[in-house]
């Protein structure tokens, strides 16, 4: 069996859904929404990289650096706001963050 | 072709917001009252300068950025709501102690990227300019870092946003694998070409549900009640003006762009969009005692309102829009200086109640906020009704009267919290009194209600505001013409 298109589909598909329900099923610790979060964008990039070889167009690949780079850089403000936060707060547990509801 | 001349205001921004950094950095001495005075300098040149080379109908940077009528528009009020921010925030910031040079920085960068996305002619461009926005207001949101309130609203925008650009990313990679390109004039052509497959309009859901987040459409709302309520009041008030318009115009430079020909696949989404968004901003506003969340509901309500015209997917649909948001912006920025004149002598105060019997001791201060209440609602004299108006009538022309019907009676909802500040502004006791605000505020409050008292401004709306929506609106559908 040759792993077509479709399996890479397949899987990024599947590591999107993961990571979505990591976000909102998960009520212990902010870290592994972060976590979720690069696992939603490393989904994408091979989303994006299966479709660049598929259609021979290099557009694709260039996205995904494009994607890590902004990844990084969204990782650090992230990180540096969960810094702020625990400071103020003392711990970064999900089900704390209600000060303000909804 | 690189056509530096077209994309000169954001190489302004650029340059600018760099080189303040450097300046604020360099020194220990607080730098932050000249460099803001500079950002807004740099500002007012933007918004003129992007409307004065604007004209140049071209793409830059192969394709990638685009220079029409309609993004010159949105850029230049973009630039204005930006500079009054700015305006507004320095005596807040001086008061709470929070006066640094990175807050005119940030909000330097964040106008940059939205500047990106409204002349976003290419995906890649898109997503840049919608990461570099967020990530600059993700920083203003938690500027207060003492706080708990500001570093929860912090917190709680990164997370839900960058969960939104999670799905707009994957939007992007659907759209891109089945049309075969980023570009969004190629892209149109392969609607057009190949008709329409699954993987296009999951990748379209995808993609509008991402900017959904952006201008925050229910059900993707959740968010802004806290943020507003969290985030320094001048940080609320920039939030609710320019980054609204910006992804708005995204919005409707994709689906009128690259998505125009089918219009019958986003328009349920829209129109879900906007029926959600105006009953859920109506509702949840009743019960709300802070005057930025209640803003926050309100703004969710309005978004639905803005949305209500695009729906219909016509040219007279887009001058709807573009009409609406721009009297929304003048009136956003007045309430919020006029929420920032609520200060007693122990500091700032947000709740409704505060603000009982304010005829008695405020007389200038009630005008200006009954003016700017009437006019959300929609009261004949004042803009705010033209607004709904041309917001209203290209959907009843597309034969969608039963979204109008449902838009007016979220509207007459709606006009219960306004009424009820009117009333206890006006008859109820009177309770604290505010210190004098700094002319600023006063004068920024004063000009925007007085432009919203429509006589004044009706011979510019009806000729030369006209022509410029109006050029605005149909840059957008020569797009759709000049694909192949």
């Amino acid at each position: 069996m040759t792993i077509g298109l479709s399996h890479y589909l397949i899987v990024a598909a599947i590591l999107f859904v993961i990571g979505v329900f990591g976000i909102f099923v998960n009520r212990k610790n902010v870290i592994i929404i972060l976590m979720c979060i690069e696992l939603i964008l490393l989904a994408v990039n091979i989303n994006f990289v299966a479709f660049s070889t598929h259609l021979g167009d290099m557009g694709g690949q260039i996205f995904a650096l494009f994607v890590l780079t902004v990844a990084a850089a969204e990782a650090a403000v992230g990180l540096a706001i969960l810094v702020v936060y625990f400071r103020n707060r003392g711990n970064i547990a999900v089900e704390d963050i209600d000060l303000m509801k909804g | 072709m690189i056509n530096p001349q077209l994309i000169a205001p954001e190489i302004l921004l650029a340059v600018s917001a760099s080189l303040l950094l450097g300046f604020g950095v360099s020194k220990t001495t607080n730098r932050a009252p000249i460099v803001r005075i500079i950002a807004i300098a740099i500002l007012l040149i933007y918004s003129v300068l992007s409307y004065v080379l604007g004209s140049i109908d071209d793409t830059a940077f192969n394709g990638a950025l685009v220079g029409d009528a309609f993004g010159r528009y949105v850029k230049f009020f973009i630039g204005i709501a930006a500079a009054f921010g700015l305006l507004l925030a320095g005596n807040y910031l001086e008061r709470e102690k929070l006066d640094q040079y990175e807050f005119s920085v940030l909000t330097l960068y964040a106008v940059l990227g939205m500047s990106i996305m409204v002349s976003a002619n290419n995906l890649l461009a898109l997503y840049i300019g919608v990461e570099m926005q967020a990530l600059a207001l993700y920083v203003m949101a938690a500027f207060n870092r003492d706080s708990l309130r500001a570093s929860e609203a912090g917190l709680k925008y990164f997370v839900l946003g960058a969960l939104s650009s999670g799905l707009l990313l994957y939007g992007i990679s659907l759209i891109y694998g089945f049309t075969g390109s980023l570009n969004f004039t190629e892209i149109g052509a392969a609607v057009k070409a190949n008709g329409l497959t699954r993987g296009i309009v999951t990748g379209l859901v995808f993609l509008l549900c991402g900017l959904g987040f952006k201008i925050s459409a229910a059900p993707f709302h959740m968010w802004t009640p806290d943020v507003y309520e969290g985030a320094p009041t001048p940080v609320t008030g920039f939030f609710a003006a320019a980054p609204k318009f910006a992804a708005m115009a995204l919005i409707t430079r994709l689906v009128m762009g690259p998505f125009g020909e089918i219009t019958d696949q986003w328009q349920q989404v829209i129109i879900v969009f906007a029926v959600m968004s105006m009953f859920i901003g109506a509702i949840g506003a009743l019960r709300q005692t802070n005057i930025k969340r209640l803003m926050a509901y309100s703004s969710i309500a309005n978004m639905g309102y803005a949305l209500v015209p695009l729906a219909a997917g016509t040219i007279a649909g887009v001058k709807g829009m573009l009409i609406f948001m721009t009297i929304y912006i003048i009136t956003v920025i007045g309430v919020f200086a006029c929420i920032l004149q609520m200060r007693i002598r122990d500091g700032m105060v947000e709740r409704i109640s505060d603000l009982s019997g304010l005829a008695k001791t405020n007389r200038g201060l009630t005008i200006a906020l009954t003016v700017f209440m009437l006019s959300l609602m929609g009261i004949p004299p004042l803009l705010g009704f033209f607004g709904k108006l041309y917001a209203f009538l290209p959907a009843v022309d597309a034969n969608l009267i039963w979204l109008v019907v449902l838009a007016l009676v979220a509207s007459v909802i709606g006009a219960f919290y306004y009424l009820r500040i009117i009333k206890i502004m006006w008859f109820d006791e009177a309770d604290l009194e505010f210190i004098e605000p700094v002319p600023a505020l006063r004068w920024t409050s004063m000009i925007a209600a007085i432009l919203l008292i429509a006589i004044v401004i009706i011979p510019v709306v009806a000729g030369t505001g006209q022509a410029w929506i109006g050029d605005a609106a149909e840059s957008l559908t020569a797009f759709a013409a000049n694909t192949p």
